[in-house]
């Protein structure tokens, strides 16, 4: 059984599913618990329907089984994309991007750690040049983690440009991640947009870049996906990472990221600890979701 | 999906639909009301705030008041708007100061709400006003989270009190007690607490706040909440209102494309009012909010008078007389006209103004393309001009063009699109001031890019300039909203038509109205295009 986290949707559905028979308000009160997890109302109506055509199909009224196909169905939504993080590069270049707040930094903390674990030297790049602190935010986490790291030479650098010298010194010595940290930007700011396409452009001078990670906040709401849509425009993002996972938002909104962008959750957060952050597994995240 | 960016575009298309109809069956309102709640979840307001909206709005929409209007659609639209306004809790209310000073201020909410930014956005925002504020760095828990809010506080010019070096280490309950003692001792009229971010869920963390909230008795508690949050605002607000009770809201990061749903569904569901908003990167973007004026922005009706506001921040008043009498007497000059670019720049982001007109969510492509380099451009090119050549353009030959295009590091063509624009903008305006008809003191250039548009309507984008030259008393302003006509005052009066806004917030027959895109061709022009 999954534990009861205040994440979990399980909550909301646990009277639902203990009636007898699944009736109108049975699919009012689904359809009420998946929008207040944030799906959005067009997946919400989608899932709606996709399971009111299988009850009618398998000519069930338990609600156990609407649970269950609930479940599956979730799943295979989320399982459509390979999650794995590609790595394989030497040295392999992570950028990491996303709007103000959601995370980014905190994320690469623990990113670094996991990496740690698996012994790969790390090398992070502080490209957050413009926020108040951002550097000394991002130093501490690297000492954490056991990381090295690279810091802009003075306040207010080009951020193109300590990514480049980020990426060189990981070529100088060899070191086999490197992760650069960026400003967070709201996806309406054109020219900050752009200066993201440049980042990418500079070090793609000196090596291609292996992934750029999309950060999200679990607590956004429908406006999640004009900030995906935007960032893999500018940024190139070939994966999501979901934050705050460990709060009572659901971040339903990443289904429909994850389906109209065609990019995949490879990681998730959940807390503020350096151990807080795990692989992306389909299976399970829909087990906690439904309960 | 693509289609409806927002909220307003949304209710926006919802609206064309109904307004062409004369009469309104019940059909016609369900439909209408099933519209409306797909576009409040889209914006991600909370699911009960939505059932209640549409219930209300439904039930008025089938009442007498509407079947017996002259214009069913149109009463719609103005019920919409009354009941968004009656939830954004109708009045907009100030910040409470404590009889005996210091006024304490704590600020409370999740993990990157905007909290340290928004202390020092609020602290400078308070010096400029005279007060003496202090920030106090409870944040002890986010790594750096102390120096952030000392480097804020540098760039804020505000000092602060800063014991613990944070990272895990100190009591911030403790922080929080002397740094208000601190403040006492050192007579700062307002001390503003910053506080860590942390989960509704999380209850020991919420006990903290609570214990801080009654180690230092706050005057206002104030919750900062992310306007791109989702349905779990409601569970948030909710959490937070249980352990620390907070006073009233601030709406950061408002400048992205996610507008009202969040705001509505904390005003709906905590009853507490939404006192600021935040509204970009710089210390100086933010602003008191107006729950009128955000329902009009919801409505797409635009945000005029934030935008008459700044406008007026940013001109000079006498500045814009002296402009007045030039353009009448025509002594307007290449030099005047470099000033009110200038002045104009001051403004802000031009960009930024331009989206809080009425209809910009129509605008939003051209506004993307703009470029406001083309101000600089232009400017270089004046300024590679002489004294002479700047008051008599007439001197401007062949050869002297050539030589200011050089210097200007731009072409001939350019040289001689601006000095053409400029006649235009002085012919017309010398005609609009003589002719007694709306004259825009600070905004010279505009009728120029007027007498393609022409007709009525069209002078929105230059609105700016009438609240410059308008001393605008802001209760004539608001009655003029309120009432669609625009006063007649002093000199440097507007005229009411673009502002038909006004008519605009109760008819909603302004927006989606052809006229923006001539209006943005009008401004381009002007701005050198």
């Amino acid at each position: 059984m999954a534990e009861r986290t205040p994440w979990s949707l399980s909550g909301a559905l646990r009277g639902m599913f203990a009636k007898k028979l699944i009736d109108d308000e049975t699919w009012d009160d689904l359809e009420d618990a998946l929008i207040q997890a944030d799906f959005g109302p067009s997946i919400t109506e989608e899932i709606v329907a996709d399971l009111r055509a299988k009850v009618a199909r398998y000519n069930t009224t338990d609600p156990t089984d609407l649970h269950r196909m609930l479940r599956e169905g979730l799943e295979e939504r989320l399982s459509k994309l390979d999650s794995t993080l590609n790595l394989s590069a030497r040295p392999a270049v992570v950028l990491v991007v996303g709007v103000n707040g959601v995370g980014k930094t905190t994320t690469i903390g623990k990113f670094a750690k996991f990496l740690r674990t698996y012994d790969r030297s790390v090398l992070i790049g502080a490209a957050d040049t413009f926020r108040a602190a951002a550097v000394e935010q991002l130093a501490t986490w690297a000492e954490r983690a056991g990381a090295e790291i690279v810091r802009p030479q003075a306040h207010g650098q080009d951020p193109a440009s300590v990514a480049f010298q980020t990426v060189q010194r990981a070529l100088e010595t060899g070191t086999e991640i490197v992760i650069i940290d960026t400003a967070g930007r709201l996806q309406t700011k054109g020219g900050l947009m752009d200066e993201l396409t440049k980042i990418r452009k500079v070090v793609e001078k000196q090596t291609p870049i292996a992934e750029v990670l999309l950060v999200l906040d679990a607590t956004t709401g429908q406006n999640g996906l004009t900030q995906a849509e935007a960032f893999i425009e500018h940024a190139g993002v070939t994966g999501l990472v979901l934050t705050k996972l460990d709060g009572s938002a659901k971040g339903g909104f990443v289904l429909a990221v994850q389906e109209k962008t065609g990019i995949p959750i490879k990681l998730v957060g959940q807390g503020e600890g350096i151990n807080d952050l795990t692989g992306f597994t389909p299976h399970v995240f829909a087990q906690k979701l439904v309960g | 999906m693509a289609t409806f960016g927002n909220l307003s575009d949304r209710l926006a298309e919802t609206f064309k639909n109904l307004r062409t109809k004369g009469k309104l069956s019940a059909a016609d309102v369900d439909g209408t009301v099933r519209e409306i709640r797909r576009a409040l979840l889209d914006a991600d307001v909370a699911l009960e705030v939505v059932k209640d909206f549409t219930g209300k709005v439904r039930e008025r929409a089938l009442g007498d008041e509407v079947s017996k209007a002259l214009n069913p659609a149109q009463q719609v639209v103005k019920i919409v708007n009354e009941e968004l306004v009656e939830i954004l809790g109708g009045q907009q209310r100030r910040l409470e100061f404590a009889k005996k000073p210091p006024t304490i201020i704590m600020l409370a909410g999740l993990q990157g709400a905007g909290k340290t930014t928004l202390a020092g956005k609020l602290a400078k925002w308070l010096a400029k006003d005279g007060h003496t504020p202090i920030l106090v760095a409870a944040d002890l828990q986010r790594p750096n989270a102390v120096t952030q809010l000392e480097v804020v506080g540098a760039q804020a010019g505000v000092p602060v009190y800063a014991p613990q070096p944070g990272n895990g280490v100190g009591n911030p309950v403790t922080v929080a007690r002397d740094g208000v003692k601190y403040a006492q001792q050192k007579m700062h009229d307002v001390v503003i607490v910053d506080t860590a971010g942390r989960l509704g869920v999380d209850a020991e963390m919420m006990k903290q706040a609570a214990d801080i909230r009654k180690a230092i008795d706050p005057d206002e508690v104030l919750f900062v909440i992310d306007a791109m949050i989702g349905q779990d605002a409601v569970a948030t607000a909710r959490a937070f209102q249980d352990g620390v009770d907070f006073t009233g809201v601030v709406l950061s990061k408002l400048d992205g494309d996610a507008r009202g749903g969040a705001a509505l569904s904390v005003a709906s569901i905590t009853g507490r009012p939404i006192m600021f908003a935040s509204t970009g990167e710089s210390l100086d973007d933010f602003e008191p909010f107006h729950p009128d004026r955000m329902a009009s922005r919801i409505l797409d009706l635009g945000d005029i008078l934030t935008l008459i506001e700044q406008a007026q921040g940013a001109f000079d008043e006498d500045e814009a007389r002296k402009m007045a009498e030039k353009f009448s007497t025509d002594s307007f000059t290449l030099d005047d006209f470099l000033g009110q670019m200038q002045q104009l720049r001051n403004m802000g982001s031009i960009k930024k103004m331009m989206s809080m007109l009425p209809g910009a969510g129509a605008m939003k492509a051209q506004l993307d393309n703009f470029d406001e380099r083309e101000i600089v451009r232009t400017e270089a090119i004046i300024q590679s001009m002489t004294k002479a050549e700047r008051t008599t353009p007439k001197l401007l030959n062949g050869s002297r063009r050539l030589r200011i295009a050089r210097g200007a590091g731009s072409t001939v063509t350019e040289v001689n699109q601006l000095v053409q624009r400029f006649e235009q903008a002085s012919k017309m305006m010398k005609t609009v001031a003589k002719g007694g008809m709306p004259n825009i003191p600070g905004m010279g250039p505009v009728p120029g890019g007027m007498g393609g548009g022409g007709g009525r309507g069209k002078p929105q984008p230059k609105k700016k300039g009438s609240k410059s030259g308008n001393p605008a008393k802001r209760a004539a302003e608001n009655l003029a909203i309120a009432s669609g006509e625009k006063p007649a005052l002093g000199a440097g009066v507007s005229g009411g038509t673009g502002f038909g806004l006004g008519a605009g917030a109760s008819g909603g027959s302004k927006k989606a109205g052809g006229p923006t895109e001539d209006e943005m061709a009008a401004l381009q022009k002007m701005l050198g295009r």
